[in-house]
């Protein structure tokens, strides 16, 4: 029961993750892929704690915290720099 | 017989999480313009981070993990908006949205206003300021800055000067044509 | 203590109004650690003390009013509009997809503090289909990306919801003027209803 939900879960993540590299590719503009990337991360962020679940460890616990806590930075800042070439 | 319990609600977490994410993969790709995407990438950010870490809460069930992950969620829920403010903003001030899908629209005449106040003033500042968003990496949109040809002879046509601040010359102002 | 009074005493922040920031600090510290005994929370309690002073940043101006029951029911709501709405949005995805139509929708909420419209605007962009693309500070005015929305009625939903939100963070913590505003202006409605039905 388990490791079935959890090929289905990792099936799941890795579509997830290239519908969002296949927006990160596409664009069409430099906001769309600063979205997608965000999407990515949040993807990337539910696949280390999917790691955890099945080998029952916290290695990546900080990162998680990490993720939460920086990953807007990013698109802040190329939203600003879109702003301002106005 | 309680292992399997605690299993069975993990995975169905671990699931709902994945399907959140999935839904905003999905709908990265089918919705048409940027604002409309922003709405399916809050998913897997809030909702689908919820549920894969109550599923991690489950899994250990040790109680020092729980502030933890309350942490990681309350970061969550205080930054995601910041980002997707931040790109929406961007997105509607540079002009990346598709007016023919907005039905109703409340805020054009507001910042229309509000630009052409700050437009003046910059133009008052900077006699030669270009003001284009020439943020578009859209290959649609062949705007280079540069004038071709057939612009060129009109440009030397009517007089240079008034050809280059003319609006016609600016695309970026009105990119759906 | 008014906020002229506080700058003319210099930049002292009186500690009852930084004991909030302080507490969750503390829990923070905590929280990393993964450990709250005694020891590290009073270390925690230390640093804390000395972060908040030294990189001083001005303080949120909060209403000194929370309201724990209402908070929890406001929480309760926030989950069930979170899940409901990001099955809505799942749902167009899948079967509305490069045929859905928005909307950019102006509303003017009741408080004019910046605590209460940023914490309103905050919890709208939370929820998949509702955005905030721009905020009027001066006349408090939010500005909404809705997703599917192309009638006024519509928008009008859209509208009372986001009071609606406005209105749950108010009785949560608000000022007290703020509350009795919003009683009023639910009495008064109410009053409305019962004299249309008559």
């Amino acid at each position: 029961m388990m490791s079935a939900a959890v090929v289905a879960v990792s099936v799941m993540l890795a579509v997830a993750g290239a519908g969002a590299i296949y927006r990160i590719a596409r664009g069409p503009s430099i906001l769309d892929r600063v979205l997608a990337s965000d999407v990515l991360l949040a993807i990337v962020g539910a696949a280390l704690i999917t790691d955890m679940i099945v080998y029952r460890n916290l290695d990546y616990l900080a990162l998680v915290v990490a993720i939460s806590l920086i990953g807007f930075i990013g698109s802040v800042t190329v939203a600003r720099f879109v702003t301002d070439r106005r | 017989m309680e292992e399997t319990v605690y299993d069975v609600i993990t995975a169905v977490l671990m699931l709902g999480g994945a399907l959140m994410s999935l839904a905003a993969a999905i709908g990265l790709i089918r919705f048409p313009d940027l604002l409309s995407r922003m709405h399916a990438a809050t998913k897997p950010q809030v909702l689908g981070l919820l549920l894969f870490l109550l599923a991690l809460a489950v899994e250990f069930r040790s109680w020092k993990l729980l502030p933890v992950l309350a942490v990681v969620w309350i970061f969550m829920l205080l930054t995601a908006p910041v980002s997707a403010h931040m790109v929406g903003r961007a997105g509607y001030r540079t002009k990346h949205l598709r007016p023919e899908l907005l039905v109703i629209d409340e805020l054009d005449d507001v910042v229309e206003r509000a630009q052409r106040l700050l437009r003046e003033a910059e133009e008052e500042a900077l006699e030669d300021e270009d003001d284009d968003p020439r943020v578009d990496d859209d290959p649609g949109h062949s705007y280079t800055g540069e004038l071709d040809d057939d612009e060129m002879l009109r440009a030397r046509g009517t007089g240079a000067g008034e050809a280059l601040n003319s609006d016609a010359q600016r695309p970026g102002k009105n990119p759906e044509g | 203590m008014t906020k002229e009074a506080r700058m003319r005493e210099g930049s002292r922040v009186p500690l009852l109004q930084e004991l909030p920031l302080l507490i969750w600090l503390v829990f923070l510290w905590g929280a990393l650690w993964q450990d709250f005994s005694a020891g590290n929370l009073i270390f925690g309690a230390v640093i804390a003390f000395f972060v908040a002073n030294i990189f001083y940043l001005p303080p949120v101006e909060l209403s000194g009013r929370f309201n724990p029951i209402y908070g929890l029911a406001f929480a309760g709501s926030f989950l069930y509009k979170l899940v409901q709405a990001s099955f809505h949005v799942f749902w167009l995805a899948v079967f509305r997809g490069p045929r859905i139509r928005n909307g950019v929708i102006g509303v003017k909420l009741r408080s004019r503090s910046d605590l209460m419209v940023t914490a309103t605007g905050h919890v709208l962009s939370l929820i998949p289909g509702s955005l905030v693309v721009d905020v009027d500070r001066s006349t408090s005015t939010l500005y909404l990306h809705a997703l599917n929305v192309s009638t006024a009625e519509q928008a009008e939903k859209v509208r009372a919801d986001a009071l609606d939100t406005e209105a749950w963070l108010i009785r949560t913590l608000g000022t007290k003027e703020e509350l009795a505003a919003l009683r009023a202006e639910t009495a008064e409605t109410r009053k409305r209803k019962i004299g249309g039905r008559a």
